[in-house]
């Protein structure tokens, strides 16, 4: 587990990618360590989401290299593997958490068998175990288990978002990617999710990324935080640091306009 | 390209042989070869248009024409019935336009065209058993896009399928998918056995007979070669089972045939039959019945 601490999770270098001969992503770098939450904020179409989706293997770049350490394979890079090649190398190392729970969610499947999903794709064919690591989780995410047999459909959203983190964390991934996992929840019901996570990424040890536009959210959740602007990375520190003491003219207009 | 062979002759009404022209049975053939070279693999082919509806066997009846020799001996059975009008009609419609022999005998043929059942008598070496397929995608329910399927197939990724079975399980306690049960054929490609009852399924595995899949509006052809595996899926703690009656057949006493319900009277009265008529009919003859 030392060798753990020495290697990043995650290592981005270079990271390119044009819509066109639009450019959204531009020599962009980041290393993420286990147990570290990062926090990408910036405006919105800024490329923060395209960043999470590129290193999630939902589009190409088109440079640059996503140095993964796998739990199977070691370093690979997920920028040159074919799909069926990262299936295999990172199975269920790499969890990503959708902005809307309906995009991650079957909706029309009880919330047993959303869960059971991710075990069922890494091979698992004991259906006892499955249901029984389901209603743990459920408790976990604070969800009543006799639940269970509910669609999400009949959820309120708190309650579908926290169900799309189980699902997420049932494989026990090494990194897990959020885009806006709070964006539509009321305040109130944002801040027991966000303790929640905060528990669950300390107990399970796992790196984050999570791509916000809340600095409030990005201050109670994150250990460091990278501001994006117009595709590229202009600022990047600890937490605190950056909101406290920002250096760029527009992180200080950020931090200055929260109300 | 070469010239037409020979003259339709009196044997076929005018016809071409088994009704398809030869360059539609050479396309068709090409695509079994390949469905069978891939065994469950789905090979989209150029399907014709057919003299009858969709859903009536378009699918089965190209893969027949195109497989059928002079020398065939052809049974079509519709739900295990020799006499039903699909059954008939498909029958007739080959002895019209191919001039074959036909039989309802399940041990004389060797050709079968079937929609949604297998004979409960063993198939044999050399036999051929053609399907009519409604919906070949496995997956469809789970996901409408053709596109994403392909892909899934592609990964083997049939996680997601067993979803279905984990529902059943969840609300019923058991697996209650009836027909059509998915199967993995050759330890990779995910299957749609056509809706044949659960009760056929461990008929598909190790079959020596060869078995041809044909969906006409979907246009698709799947095989199953001789001797090759096909399992239901399961989960380990609830293996695959098929269904049991709790009578036997009414006319021959059979305990292991897939029976019909059939209400007899107008106070509903039922009794119990086989659904494979040949099978029930051969065991009154040899005088197994009560």
């Amino acid at each position: 587990m030392t060798a753990d601490l020495e290697q990043p999770v995650l290592e981005v270098r270079g990271l390119a990618k044009s819509f066109g001969d639009r450019r959204v992503l531009s020599d962009i770098a980041l290393s993420l360590w286990p147990g570290e939450v990062l926090a990408i904020v910036g405006e919105s179409g800024s490329g923060k989401t395209t960043l999470l989706r590129a290193i999630d293997g939902q589009l190409a770049p088109d440079d640059g290299e996503i140095l993964f350490h796998s739990r199977n394979q070691g370093v690979v890079d997920l920028a040159t593997l074919s799909e069926s090649q990262r299936r295999r190398v990172i199975g269920n190392d790499l969890g990503y958490v959708h902005q809307n729970p309906r995009d991650g969610l079957r909706l029309d499947l009880s919330a047993g068998a959303n869960i059971g999903e991710p075990l069922l794709q890494a091979g698992m064919r004991h259906y006892g175990r499955i249901r029984q690591i389901a209603a743990d989780w459920l408790g976990k995410v604070e969800i009543d288990a006799a639940r269970i047999d509910e669609p999400p459909m009949r959820f309120s959203g708190g309650m579908q978002q926290r169900l799309q983190i189980a699902r997420n964390l049932v494989t026990e991934p090494r990194l897990v990617l959020m885009d806006e996992p709070t964006g539509g929840l009321d305040v109130s019901v944002q801040a027991r999710l966000l303790d929640l996570l905060r528990r669950l990424v300390a107990d399970l040890d796992l790196a984050v990324i999570i791509v916000t536009h809340d600095l409030g959210v990005a201050r109670l959740l994150a250990d460091r935080l990278m501001v994006m602007q117009a595709g590229r990375i202009i600022e990047t520190g600890l937490t605190d640091q950056v909101l406290d003491d920002p250096h760029q003219p527009y992180t200080q207009l950020l931090v200055s306009s929260v109300l | 390209m070469s010239a037409p062979t020979a003259k339709a002759d009196t044997t076929t009404g005018g016809y071409n042989f088994a009704y398809l022209d030869e360059q539609s049975k050479r396309m068709i053939r090409r695509a079994i070869l390949k469905a069978v070279a891939i065994p469950g693999y789905q090979v989209p082919f150029a399907g014709r248009e057919m003299p009858l509806p969709y859903g009536w066997g378009t699918g089965g009846i190209q893969v027949t024409a195109s497989v059928i020799g002079r020398d065939d001996v052809l049974k079509v059975i519709d739900q295990g019935a020799d006499d039903t009008t699909n059954a008939v009609s498909i029958r007739k419609f080959f002895a019209k336009t191919a001039g074959v022999r036909t039989t309802t005998r399940t041990t004389e043929a060797s050709l079968i065209q079937t929609r949604h059942r297998i004979p409960e008598t063993p198939l044999k070496a050399g036999q051929i058993i053609v399907f009519q397929v409604p919906i070949p995608e496995p997956l469809r329910w789970l996901e409408p896009r053709e596109t994403m399927t392909r892909r899934m197939h592609a990964l083997a990724d049939y996680g997601p399928m067993y979803l279905k079975l984990y529902e059943d399980i969840a609300r019923f306690g058991r697996v209650t998918t009836a027909y059509d049960f998915p199967t993995v054929v050759n330890g990779r490609y995910l299957m749609s056995p056509s809706p044949i009852p659960r009760l056929d399924n461990p008929k598909l595995n190790r079959s020596p007979a060869l078995q041809l899949f044909g969906a006409g509006r979907e246009k698709r052809i799947y095989a199953i070669p001789p001797h090759t595996s096909v399992k239901s899926l399961d989960f380990e703690d609830h293996p695959f089972e098929t269904e049991g009656w709790s009578q036997l057949c009414a006319r021959c006493g059979a305990a292991d045939s897939f029976l019909d319900e059939l209400v007899v009277d107008d106070r509903g009265t039922r009794r119990y039959v086989c659904s494979d008529t040949d099978y029930c009919d051969s065991r009154v003859a040899g005088g197994s019945a009560r």
